[in-house]
């Protein structure tokens, strides 16, 4: 029996290495650059008139059935469906593949904020080549900038989170706290209910990159430029500064819950109005409604408060879905997403799985927009939410490095939430830690 | 006096003391079999340590089970087969190079037994990114394999197998058993396999453990859901709470965790006469 | 890494292993057969140790940028920068601090454990034994899921701590507690498994010791220390070496509880965490293989260090 173990490991062994010596001699399949000429849907139709089978990585729960309705469409298609993570995990694996030059999916979920980073270390496909551009129209311009970087295309919307204020009615009423409408506002709602109850909190931050980006966003700070390989960073500009004076007063008078996101005791938090309000992203009815059953009924949203009274907002988080260089069919992939994020019928799923669509046509639509939503006790809250898509801030750019500024923003930023200090200063070690290492990336990177 | 000694009278102070131990031992144990029972309302509105109004064990069961077409059921099939051809692979492999190095005296086999040991203080952070890259150029990441390959090397099993081997098999049977004209590979089943069965049980104790708790690796090596050992399913779970499309699922991952860790306890106890000779035998001698 | 294996042959001696006999195992000539039952074994130890680790020399020569392509040969200045590396020295301390409070307390804890009950003045000494060895059956990741649900001092079993004591000491997750939390998870999971070995060598202790000593009066804290404390030596610098090696991989622990607590365990919170940021998040893939092995040189003098204090006391 033991040798005949053996064996097998041993033929097991020789397996691999032989199987090793084949794939060292493919190499990679990357064609390089290919010249972004503004092609047409042609090679996108034949490819998906062909078939064949592609990959896709996403974390949304929606994919599951938009996959099995595609197959359905298409049935000479065989799409793998592939979670493998969520947010970071996902990046990591993307990242992984794309540094080892093979096992990269056909298609994959990018966060806007991380579009500038895979586009620009050449992971994606410009879908400008299979005429995509002609969608432009299709989507909200926000989510439209987000997908492009320079003049290439490299993703369709799937979704976009433009930012209101939702907050718990209840707690609200039971203080006695009119909604405000000016961050100052804000800062004194705050203050009267934690004073009121010093369990109970107006807003949650322990200190969130996603978070303080849309901040900066909506207050009028552009901190991040690019412009080929050179990179501005200025982390101090006004419309920082103007953030920073309203919430270093939240931090330094300890009204905010130090509780970080996504985990346990937050959504506890939420379901039992020790957190009473979040300034986020649209798509946060979705959230509250699957995973804080706690809280049915008393959560209402209204537009963000701003610093004069005049409305406007910026996008909190937010998807595209990426057609990747590896890919050997990349036209089939390219047709995926197509399907996935310009077809009545996967955007009919998405929707309906509590998705807050990027495509005007649904933000438009009466019957999206005023659809009371049962969670909030029959608010129509899209009126608001679609109101607030009309009012994203223009110009924001990420950084072409993103996901390793977010990676380090705890380690500095985070710093001054702990201490409680000014997050002024927090910020600058940021900048300081993202100039250097942009520098030693590639880029000619200078702070101010 | 001698008697008393040998059977001396027990201690209560000793048995308190001890007993603050086992409750050390056994609160997150405990933790983990209440929190398991609850609902997952109860969960986030109910004191950790006592139980909710709904005893939910058994529909959390079945909804760990059920969740996601069963593919949790999919990760204890994976890792079963990873401990069975990682850990089953590494003690032979163990097994016989230990035997090996302490039984026969070959050119190089100080250099190979300081250079397998050596391999015991190197993080497996350091090896974790180069190996990534080199199994994808070999075409073996996101397969079973991946994880199975570096499962198979175990120093610390070479180490006890070594040890144990040196004294537990005498020369002289080896050497009267080649007398006889029994061929090498036969005088390995027959004989040293026989003498060498406690220590080998310890091994594949230590193995086994190290398999089924394996994460980092499967961790990196893997993007495909069906291949995830449980470790990676459940953090994998666990960290689905997050972002934009979150989907908390704690009471699942409490009892997954639940589930996880029944049947290895269960190993140790039905088997725990066997490992516990070969550690006191084979680990450390006097 | 030569230095790490004397540090595990090493002790064979001095506790009277006969596989270090002095004059060799075989009194036979060279037997090249033993190559049959080492091969398979090296050759899987080649692909999976060996390859990464050449693999790994070979990065840490070279310096890639992410952005437009770009590698460059830099000889070995990416250990120049690891020396002046403030992160790196942060982590290295931390780890340092880890392991000079947490290892002797595990230890001494698993060594009373062991004593008490090899003593036989326990009340059902093998349920005790049994139920302290348990949680190394716990995978890590199950364990660290469990403790991080029970730290939570909003929710989790220290606020209700908290509350009933009234008090809001008990904050597990804070900067000031965080290295004592995770401290108290590897306690937890490897007193019971350390507890063991040292048991197990216990119970080799020869009967007729025992006889000897209670004749000529011993009482039990002579035989303790007169007997057992000297049979544990060899247990006691095997299992000292292979916690100050998990100390300085530590890296299961923090990495699952840093979403709890994001700004307490920074992105190099521990040398090996820092080594797994820099290439996954930051994909400095070269300086990442470096840092990993400062550290496994680090990990293995410092190993070689304690072994060489064990083997000199026993001499």
């Amino acid at each position: 029996m033991t040798t005949r173990r053996h064996g097998k490991v041993a033929v097991a062994l020789a397996a691999a290495l032989a199987l090793g010596i084949s794939g060292c001699s493919s190499g990679s399949s990357s064609d390089g650059s290919t010249p972004a000429a503004n092609g047409t849907q042609d090679a996108v139709d034949a490819a998906l008139q062909q078939g064949g089978e592609i990959t896709y990585w996403t974390w949304t729960p929606q994919a599951e059935e938009q996959v099995a309705a595609f197959q359905q469409e298409h049935p000479n298609v065989k799409v793998k469906l592939e979670n493998v993570g969520t947010g970071n995990d996902h990046y990591t694996k993307l990242q992984n593949v794309i540094k080892a030059g093979s096992g990269a999916p056909d298609v994959a979920q990018v966060e806007y904020k991380a579009m500038p980073q895979f586009a620009l270390t050449d992971a994606l496909v410009d879908l400008n080549q299979y005429g995509f551009g002609a969608f432009e129209k299709d989507y909200t311009a926000s989510t439209w900038a987000s997908s492009k970087v320079g003049d290439g295309l490299y993703g369709l919307p799937q979704d976009s989170g433009p930012m209101a204020l939702f907050y718990n009615k209840k707690v609200f009423d039971q203080y006695g706290i009119t909604v405000p409408k000016t961050w100052d506002e804000y800062l004194a709602a705050a203050r009267k209910l934690h004073a009121a109850d010093p369990t109970k909190y107006l807003a949650a931050d322990n200190g969130d990159s996603g978070f303080t980006t849309s901040m900066i966003w909506q207050a009028g700070g552009r901190p991040f430029n690019t412009e080929g390989k050179s990179v501005s960073i200025n982390l101090a500009d006004p419309g920082v500064k103007k953030w920073t004076a309203v919430w270093n007063q939240m931090l330094s008078e300890k009204l905010l819950a130090q509780i970080p996101p996504w985990n346990e005791e937050w959504y506890r938090a939420l379901g039992n109005g020790t957190i009473a309000s979040a300034p986020t992203g649209a798509w946060w009815p979705g959230v509250l409604a699957s995973s804080v059953a706690e809280g049915a009924g008393q959560w209402a949203v209204a537009p963000m408060p701003t610093y004069d009274g005049q409305p406007v907002t910026a996008e909190s988080g937010g998807s595209a879905q990426s057609v990747l260089k590896q890919s050997k069919n990349p036209a089939l992939g390219a047709a995926f997403v197509r399907w996935l994020n310009n077809s009545r019928s996967s955007i009919k799923i998405f929707l309906d799985t509590g998705g807050f669509p990027a495509t005007t046509a649904d933000l438009g639509s009466a019957e999206f927009r005023d659809k009371p939503s049962e969670y909030f006790a029959g608010q129509q809250i899209n009126q608001v939410l679609t109101a607030a898509a009309d009012q994203v801030a223009k110009g924001w750019t990420y950084l072409p490095y993103q996901l390793y500024a977010d990676s380090i923003y705890n380690d500095t930023v985070g710093k001054a939430y702990l201490a409680g200090t000014d997050i002024n200063s927090g910020l600058m070690d940021w900048q300081k830690a993202l100039v250097d290492y942009g520098n030693q990336q590639g880029f000619s990177v200078k702070a101010g | 006096m001698v008697a008393t000694f040998l059977r001396p009278r027990r201690s209560v102070l000793l048995t308190g003391v001890m007993s603050l131990y086992l409750l050390y031992t056994l609160i997150p144990l405990l933790w983990l079999v209440i929190n398991a029972s609850k609902t997952r309302e109860a969960l986030f509105s109910t004191p950790g340590l006592w139980f909710g109004d709904q005893f939910a064990l058994f529909a959390n069961i079945a909804e760990t089970l059920s969740y996601n077409d069963g593919i949790f059921l999919r990760w204890v099939g994976n890792t079963v087969l990873y401990v069975v051809l990682g850990a089953g692979g590494a003690t032979l492999l163990a097994t016989a190079a230990g035997y090996g190095l302490a039984k026969f005296r070959f050119t190089g086999r100080r250099a190979v037994f300081a250079v397998v040991l050596g391999a015991i203080a190197i993080p497996p952070s350091a090896l974790a990114v180069p190996t990534f890259l080199m199994f994808t150029e070999l075409g073996l990441t996101n397969t079973p394999w991946a994880v199975i390959i570096p499962s198979l090397i175990h120093p610390f099993g070479l180490y006890l197998i070594w040890v144990y081997a040196v004294d537990g098999i005498p020369d002289d049977l080896l050497e009267s058993a080649r007398i006889d004209g029994a061929g090498e590979i036969r005088i390995f089943r027959t004989v040293a396999l026989r003498l060498l069965a406690p220590g080998i049980a310890t091994v594949a104790l230590f193995t086994t453990v190290a398999t089924w708790n394996n994460y980092f690796l499967p961790l990196i090596m893997l993007s495909d859901q069906k291949l995830f050992p449980l470790t990676v399913g459940l953090s994998q779970w666990s960290a689905q709470a997050q972002g934009v499309n979150a989907r908390p699922i704690y009471d699942l991952v409490i009892t997954g965790s639940l589930l996880m860790i029944i049947p290895l306890i269960a190993a140790f106890l039905l088997l725990q006469r066997f490992w516990q000779s070969g550690l006191a035998a084979g680990s450390v001698k006097q | 890494m030569a230095s790490a294996a004397t540090v595990l042959s090493a002790p064979a001696p001095a506790s009277g292993m006969p596989g270090a006999r002095r004059p060799g195992t075989p009194r036979r000539h060279w037997d090249q057969r033993g190559w049959i039952f080492v091969a398979p074994f090296l050759l899987v130890f080649a692909l999976a140790f060996i390859a990464p680790i050449v693999y790994s020399i070979q990065l840490s020569l070279f310096r890639e940028q992410l952005f437009f392509g770009g590698t460059a040969f830099v000889g070995l200045d990416n250990y120049a920068v690891v020396f002046g590396d403030a992160k790196f020295w942060e982590a290295f301390g931390r780890v340092l601090r880890f392991l000079a409070v947490q290892v002797p307390i595990m230890l001494l804890l698993a060594l009373l454990a062991a004593l008490a009950i090899d003593s036989a003045r326990l009340h059902a000494a093998g349920m005790f034994r049994i139920v302290i060895f348990l949680p190394y059956a716990v995978p890590g990741v199950v364990a660290t899921l469990m403790w991080g649900f029970m730290y939570g001092d909003l929710f989790g079993l220290a606020a209700d701590l908290n509350k009933l004591f009234g008090t809001e000491v008990i904050q597990p997750l804070s900067d000031s507690w965080m290295l004592t939390s995770i401290a108290n998870i590897v306690t937890w999971e490897y007193i019971g498994y350390n507890m063991l070995i040292f048991y197990s060598a216990l119970r080799v202790v020869p009967h007729e010791r025992y006889e000897a000593a209670a004749i000529d009066g011993a009482g039990q804290f002579r035989i303790i220390h007169s007997i057992k404390l000297p049979a544990l030596r060899g247990a006691l610098v095997i299992a000292t070496i292979f916690s100050i090696i998990g100390s300085f991989q530590l890296f299961n622990e923090p990495n699952l509880l840093r979403p709890l607590a994001p700004n307490v365990i920074t992105s190099h919170y521990t040398p090996n965490v820092y080594a797994y940021n820099l290439s996954f998040e930051g994909q400095q893939y070269n300086y990442s293989a470096t840092v990993a092995i400062v550290m496994g040189v680090l990990t293995a003098v410092i190993a070689y260090l304690v072994q060489l204090r064990g083997a000199r006391r026993e001499a």
